[in-house]
């Protein structure tokens, strides 16, 4: 780790072209004892460090307080036993409210849901924008259209989804359940948020048309980056067309594939809006996530240090999606 | 060439007639199939809003997708849904457009810092940057209800009292701008990366201050950036419900997703009011959006 850092910094370092990055390189090879003290300090004021901190220092301190200040102090009230409307106690701190939780079926069920949601509604969003992205891509007429609407559930906010999906499960005159009478399919019309076994497929359906046109748009963009030398290899070979996706084109879109996985799987941890306008804070445990049960025992229950707890464990799994794929753009020096 | 006309193109002479019979079937299966998506990517929005202009009998006993008759047709619902929301849409202005501008003023401040000049740990900034934008908002609500409590924002601004009573919305303004800030770094730190520092040298060898050369050279340069990182960030914080829910305690500062809720929350039943409501909610973002479509995917791919 050491190392990758300083071969970091050389990198950087190498990265520059005025005089005096080569000036500091020699400083520091020698350890600096042969400059003289006074053009150390007048280099420093004129560095471009120094120069650069007015611009990067506010917004990192506006974000250091409310992201990682805010975090630490999560943890920390976690580690406590408030609860109510009294002030927190930090003198005696101890992990109880993890300890609750195996024990606790309702933080069992959010847990479940949450990776349920997490890995469906990351797949089929992934699996139904490769397939959008692939027609769009055949040099259709009018594809900025095609483009724009698929992609137009995602400029709406969950609030304004929630309230049309709840109108399209309607069990009565909902558009789901006319289509399938319409269609014949009679007897799978059913009441489908009602329903504990269907609610959290029914959440994942909805929350699927709102964001694969995201997965849509990477992954086009990843199909134009491929060079049309490929196609042609491909096409040379004789593979039909649904061959050469798959065996030429679909692998050269891991990249494309990782970025939208990582986005979408937050999204999902993000899923909150949506539930909480569709059922309030107390969607069953059929369709519980640790986003919801997090703000209903907080907020509703006053348990604020269990609450803390449970938004501990959502900030843990965000950070083991996201902290790997930070990682691997370090290492492929993407960022 | 698309990928028919790629698979035709090694089909030998004799069957060219055929293979072009294929091609404009596999064509017009092509358009049928994406027309078809498009009617699913429509179909909640297209249920919505001939939801709205119904009567309460119109949309019990027509299907969603049927267009109002004459017989049904009301304007009602969006009357009442704009009223009801009115207020909702005001306090949403009043906080969202300063936010949106901050973050993206400070964004491109840090990304500045962060990519034109050079120094070392610069890579370790700019991590603290990019995990905050994956950040669950839920591991930061109980301290950031416990900071505004603290600061009693209200209380420091009982000398202006047009502002002590939208200390809610001025809580909302700093918290949106803070969670917007890394999001908007990362987008203009991808765009500075590309811009020619040809210019930028040249200015500091003219003596330019590191300001100076933002404010001449970068800050022009960064327009482009800016209207897909407003955009963006317009959307997010104007679509946002979960911190205006802890934060904003009194009714008179409620936000429009606050107010939509419910508005939904107490009209159950009434579907056409509901959808009316929705969509004026939503109305301002699709605008957007319809207007701005290209920055609009180029903020949402910004990140990854």
């Amino acid at each position: 780790m050491g190392f990758d850092i300083r071969r970091l910094l050389d990198r950087i370092r190498r990265g520059r072209t005025d005089g005096s990055g080569d000036g500091e390189r020699t400083l520091r090879t020698d350890g600096g004892t042969t400059s003289s003290r006074g053009s150390k300090v007048s280099r420093l004021r004129h560095s471009d460090a120094v120069q650069a901190l007015p611009f990067w220092l506010p917004p990192a301190l506006l974000v250091g307080l409310f992201v990682y200040g805010a975090v630490s102090w999560n943890l920390l009230i976690s580690l406590t036993d408030w609860s109510g409307l009294v002030q927190p106690d930090y003198t005696s701190l101890s992990l109880e409210m993890y300890r609750q939780m195996p024990d606790d079926p309702s933080f069992i069920a959010a847990f479940r849901n949450t990776v349920v949601l997490l890995v469906a509604f990351t797949v089929v969003s992934l699996a139904i924008g490769l397939v959008l992205a692939i027609l769009i891509d055949q040099n259709i007429r009018f594809e900025n259209t095609f483009r724009t609407i698929y992609l137009l559930p995602m400029a709406l906010s969950f609030v304004v989804t929630a309230i049309f999906w709840s109108w399209m499960y309607n069990p009565s005159t909902g558009t789901i359940n006319v289509f399938l009478s319409t269609i014949g399919l009679d007897f799978l019309t059913m009441d489908w948020i009602g329903n504990p076994t269907t609610r959290l497929a029914a959440i994942i359906f909805a929350l699927t048309w709102q964001f694969s046109g995201y997965a849509m748009v990477v992954y086009l963009a990843g199909l134009r980056a491929i060079p049309d030398a490929h196609y042609e290899a491909a096409k040379v070979d004789g593979a039909s067309s649904l061959r050469m996706y798959r065996r030429v084109i679909v692998p050269q879109l891991s990249a494309s594939t990782t970025s939208a996985a990582v986005v979408l799987m937050v999204f999902a941890l993000k899923a909150f809006d949506f539930i909480f306008v569709m059922f309030g804070d107390t969607p069953g445990r059929s369709a519980d996530i640790l986003a919801v049960m997090m703000f209903r025992v907080a907020f509703s229950r006053t348990e604020w240090a269990y609450g803390a707890a449970v938004a501990t464990v959502l900030f843990l799994m965000a950070l083991s999606v996201v902290a790997p794929y930070l990682y691997m753009q370090y290492k492929r020096g993407d960022l | 060439m698309t990928a028919a006309e790629r698979t035709e193109s090694t089909s030998s002479e004799g069957r060219i007639a055929t293979t072009l019979e294929t091609i404009d079937s596999q064509r017009a299966a092509l358009y049928a199939v994406l027309l078809g998506l498009i009617a699913f990517y429509l179909s909640p929005l297209w249920g919505g809003l001939t939801t709205a202009f119904k009567t309460q009998t119109g949309f019990v006993q027509t299907t969603p997708l049927a267009p109002p008759t004459p017989e049904w047709f009301t304007l009602e619902p969006w009357e009442l849904a704009f009223a009801t929301m009115q207020g909702g849409l005001v306090n949403s202005l009043l906080f969202v457009v300063p936010a949106t501008i901050l973050s993206a003023l400070f964004g491109s401040l840090a990304a500045y810092g962060l990519t034109k000049l050079s120094w070392r740990g610069q890579i370790g900034i700019l991590v603290l940057f990019l995990a905050g934008v994956f950040l669950p908002y839920q591991s930061v609500l109980v301290p950031l209800r416990q900071f505004w409590s603290a600061v009693d924002l209200a209380g420091l601004l009982a000398f202006a009292p047009f502002l002590a009573n939208r200390a809610d919305l001025i809580e909302l303004t700093v918290t949106h701008t803070a969670y917007g800030i890394p999001i908007c770094t990362i987008l203009f730190r991808s765009y500075y990366k590309t811009l020619d520092d040809e210019m930028i040298e040249a200015a500091k060898i003219d003596g330019a201050s590191a300001f100076g050369i933002y404010k001449r050279i970068v800050l022009p340069l960064s327009m482009p950036m800016f209207a897909v990182t407003l955009i963006y960030q317009f959307t997010q914080v104007w679509n946002d419900l979960l911190f205006a829910l802890v934060l904003v305690t009194s009714r008179s500062n409620y936000v429009v997703t606050q107010s939509l809720n419910e508005l939904q929350g107490s009209m159950a039943q009434e579907y056409n009011i509901q959808m009316a409501g929705a969509f004026i909610a939503a109305l301002p973002t699709i605008l957007i959006y319809v207007v701005f479509g290209r920055q609009f995917a180029k903020g949402i791919t910004g990140a990854s």
